[in-house]
């Protein structure tokens, strides 16, 4: 056998089970306490969008059962349309099989993977199937399916397929067996929770922890987000691996035709300057173009002036839900909110958005806490390398009243939202948890961290201008009794009388206090000018 | 028990403030300003003087509460002193005073420094010396010498107080003079040096009186050098460092500080004459090799010294100064022991006397 025989005999199909071992710390798995949360969180990101796609208000109950040696049973419910019997087992036991990949459209999923992933990990941990229930008329009754996935094939196996008389108008219930371990803390499911909750102030969710304690956290607002649009690509954002898939699977005959047809912004105009700062004909085929053409075709678009695309694709949060959502769940003395208008990188249009909450119960002493977005799902992973947090170090904090030392995280009793929404927000990586550094979005980040800084900075400033007047006040107050002692000691008169006498000037005139200070101030100002008249020729500057 | 006039002056600080406050006015106090803004220098009686700067010092004035807290608090101890006729340390005022104001966290003084600095205030204020107000110093130098005095009725003998000497107190108004047999007094910088002076009976054998203080010269010892040169016409020789802070013990000697202007006329001493290291003395001595290299901070001490006005029109002294310059260098005294330990009493005094080489 020759070698190369020798090795395709070794070559095969990579099964996703074998793959999704190797690569777990990828999706989010890495070990058990975050393997919790991102079970949690795959399946109310789901429930959420399929809520909003249907125009419900969300009420999501999740529910986590302490089966003790380490298991737990996650238990996620939604109220949303449900889904038809025939996809049931596609979209739960079938690795990256989903709608929302192809589009161009603000979703808080992307690849079809992550609830799929979380059904996998449950069944190599535990060997339990995933039991899901969807109703989708409140006449009809509901599906209950149990399902592993065939991890050679990729494919859904159904181990079981009934009607149930699941009570409810419309919606989801997954369950899933899993191994993991609950742990309370900025990176737990509690907190995931909360912070969810701040980003979809029109959600309801019912939380019940493993220790058996439950939370409600009730909608603010009865508003849905405004519905996002899926909007085609836009040419600057398009590199050659996906152009050349494009060209080959596009109907349109023409070169002019595929550009006006395929992309957003791209009028036959537009087309022609394209294709005429490529070099290229407007009227060649899309599919017997090569390589180097299609080179020469992303030159020509880069060549190109193309207007940034629409932004109506996307939906912010809107500075007064935000802030709105941000209230009910951390308390503090001051908010402010600050939603910046779209921009776009990479020919992808995104909006910043930032709510500060200040003051209260919060630490002064420690660094402040930042709860980090995008597209509505909270971050609680890989802080360091992600561009929300490199804007906030990169801020002067100073003058908003919070201390920092050069370029690091600022200390003060603050919390910081910083929210990303686009049709595609750049990760580090597959697991969702840093947005990429991109030049365009560091910059809206500090601008929206700037403009909101400047609100909190007015309010620290005026809340130490009244705090010292209040301690003049009281310094006045408590120095008097001492002083009037001094003085009844050194003249022989009554304590009691001086003290009542300055205590009248003192209420009498707590305007004085502030007037005196003035005239004070313009006196000195004349001494020190006659001073400089006397002039000190012939001696040092030692002050003694 | 009749009042002193110290208490008096005490009173009267206290009547005026209530006398304001009942009539609604503000308490005020007008501190003479002791700093060297209003500070000058007096060529005729070749002294510094306190200017008639003063600050207001405000009760209802924030920046000043504090302060004026402070200087009311140290007054009411001083009299209650006074009243009971005894004396307090610095260091007693101190505990005396410092507590915590009620309903703050603030203590009316947290270091030693604010208490001597209020009491300052307070002799600027009232005209009357800290001595006066029954606060003492520590008592720091020795004196040794054909002397004998009478303090609080006891007779004492310098001539007979073993190897420390008699140690100067910090009040020396209340002591006389009943016999004083010398013909000149030495006053060092440096107790070691002394402590030579004293091993080596110099004070005997010359017929003189000798008296150090370590570094600063105390008021006590100030107060007795100028007591010894008014009321016993002795010459008062001065023997310090060749460097800039020598020099500047010597100033302060002679024409007063700038902290203490504002007891200016009780202190100076216009008569005394600087006897040593100068930068003659180097070369003379060959103490040459015995140098130290200046570093930065001297450098500019030196040129300050140039500057002071008192010494602006000294040529002898500017002469110094620029061959101090040019060395970048200063030399203690004990560089003379480099010549053998007694030199300096055997030789290097009794010549330098003898000739009459000093500095005024």
């Amino acid at each position: 056998m020759s070698t190369a025989e020798k090795m395709a005999s070794k070559q095969r199909d990579i099964s996703v089970a074998e793959f999704f071992e190797r690569n777990r710390h990828l999706l989010g798995f890495d070990n058990k306490r975050k393997a919790l949360l991102t079970v949690v969180k795959e399946a109310v990101d789901n429930a959420l969008d399929a809520c909003e796609e249907a125009k419900i208000l969300p009420d999501i109950s999740v529910q986590i059962v302490d089966m003790e040696n380490d298991r737990y049973r996650v238990t996620i419910e939604d109220n949303g349309p449900g889904i038809v019997k025939k996809q049931i087992p596609n979209i739960f036991a079938k690795l990256l099989y989903g709608s929302k990949f192809h589009t161009m459209k603000q979703a808080r999923g992307q690849q079809g993977i992550g609830i799929s992933a979380a059904v996998l990990y449950a069944q190599l941990t535990t060997g339990r199937p995933a039991r899901i229930w969807s109703k989708i008329k409140e006449t009809e009754p509901a599906h209950y399916y149990e399902l592993h996935i065939d991890t050679q094939k990729n494919q859904p196996e159904i181990v079981k397929d009934e009607e149930s008389n699941w009570k409810k108008k419309t919606g989801v219930k997954i369950e899933l067996d899993i191994d993991a371990s609950y742990q309370k803390g900025d990176q737990s499911v509690d907190s995931y929770l909360k912070q969810t909750a701040i980003a979809n102030p029109h959600a309801t969710f019912v939380y019940t922890n493993p220790k058996a304690e439950q939370f409600v956290f009730a909608r603010v607002s009865d508003k849905l987000p405004k519905e996002p649009t899926a909007i085609k690509p836009h040419p600057y954002g398009v590199e050659l691996g996906i152009m050349l898939k494009m060209l080959k699977n596009t109907e349109s005959r023409t070169l002019q035709s595929f550009l006006t047809g395929e992309f957003s912004r791209v009028g036959p105009q537009t087309a022609k300057e394209i294709c005429d700062a490529a070099g290229l004909f407007t009227n060649m085929k899309p599919d017997e173009l090569q390589l180097p053409h299609v080179e020469k075709l992303l030159d020509g678009i880069k060549k190109t002036k193309i207007i940034a695309p629409s932004t109506d694709c996307i939906s912010p949060i809107g500075e007064e839900l935000l802030e709105k959502g941000l209230r009910k769940e951390i308390p503090a003395e001051f908010y402010v909110a600050v939603s910046r208008s779209p921009d776009v990188y990479r020919g992808i249009p995104f909006v910043v958005e930032v709510a500060l909450a200040y003051g209260g119960e919060q630490p002064s002493d420690q660094t402040i806490r930042i709860l980090r977005f995008a597209n509505r799902v909270p971050l609680l992973y890989q802080s360091g390398s992600c561009a929300s947090n490199k804007s906030i170090v990169q801020t002067n904090w100073k003058p908003y009243g919070l201390s920092q030392s050069q370029s690091s995280v600022p200390v003060g009793p603050l919390t910081v939202v910083i929210s990303l929404v686009s049709v595609w927000p750049p990760f580090t990586s597959e697991a969702k948890e840093a947005i990429a550094h991109y030049p365009e979005i560091i910059k809206e980040m500090k601008l929206a961290l700037q403009d909101a800084g400047r609100k909190l900075g007015a309010y620290v400033n005026k809340k130490r201008k009244v705090a010292d007047q209040q301690e003049r006040l009281s310094i006045f107050e408590n120095y008097m009794p001492e002083v009037a002692a001094a003085l009844a000691d050194l003249s022989g008169m009554s304590k009691d009388k001086i003290l009542e006498s300055m205590r009248k000037m003192l209420e009498k005139n707590k305007e004085y206090v502030q007037a005196h200070k003035e005239a004070h101030k313009v006196e000195k100002v004349e001494k020190k000018s006659k001073e400089e008249q006397i002039g000190l020729a012939g001696f040092d500057n030692e002050e003694e | 028990m009749k009042k002193s006039k110290t208490q008096e002056a005490l009173e009267e600080l206290g009547n005026d403030l209530v006398k304001n406050v009942l009539a609604g006015k503000p308490p005020v106090m007008n501190v003479p300003v002791r700093a060297l803004s209003n500070v000058s220098y007096n060529k005729k009686s070749e002294t510094l003087e306190l200017g008639d700067k003063t600050s207001e010092r405000n009760f209802f004035n924030v920046a000043h509460a504090k302060k004026f807290l402070q200087t009311l608090e140290v007054a009411a101890k001083s009299k209650e002193l006074l009243t009971l006729g005894k004396h307090a340390s610095l260091r007693d005022v101190f505990y005396m005073v410092k507590r915590t104001i009620p309903n703050t966290k603030t203590n009316i003084v947290d270091e030693q420094s604010e208490s001597d600095n209020a009491i300052e205030d307070l002799e600027a204020l009232s005209g009357f010396s800290r001595e006066q107000l029954n606060i003492n110093a520590n008592k720091m130098g020795s004196v040794a010498g054909h002397v004998v005095i009478e303090d609080k009725g006891d007779e004492i003998d310098w001539a007979k107080m073993g190897s420390g000497g008699w140690s100067v107190p910090s009040n020396v108004e209340e002591i006389t003079f009943k016999k004083v047999r010398a013909k000149y007094v030495i006053y060092m910088e440096k107790a070691a040096v002394w402590e030579r002076l004293h091993e080596d009976k110099f004070w005997d054998k010359q017929n003189c009186i000798i008296m150090s203080s370590q570094g600063q010269t105390t008021r006590g010892i100030r107060r007795l050098l100028q007591r010894l040169s008014q009321e016993h016409d002795l010459p008062i020789y001065v023997l310090a460092d060749f460097d800039p802070w020598g020099f500047y013990i010597y100033s302060v000697l002679k024409f007063g500080s700038i902290n203490l202007a504002h007891m200016s006329g009780s202190m100076t001493l216009n008569t005394a004459r600087f006897l040593g290291i100068t930068a003659d003395d180097i070369e003379n001595y060959g103490l040459k090799k015995m140098l130290i290299t200046f570093k930065d901070v001297d450098q500019t001490r030196l040129k300050q010294l140039q500057n002071y006005e008192w010494f602006q029109n000294n040529k002898a002294w500017q002469r110094q100064f620029k061959l101090m310059a040019t060395m970048k260098a200063k030399a203690e005294i004990q560089a003379l022991s480099s010549r053998g330990i007694s030199f300096i009493t055997e030789k290097y005094l009794p010549e330098k006397i003898k000739k009459g080489e000093f500095l005024q």
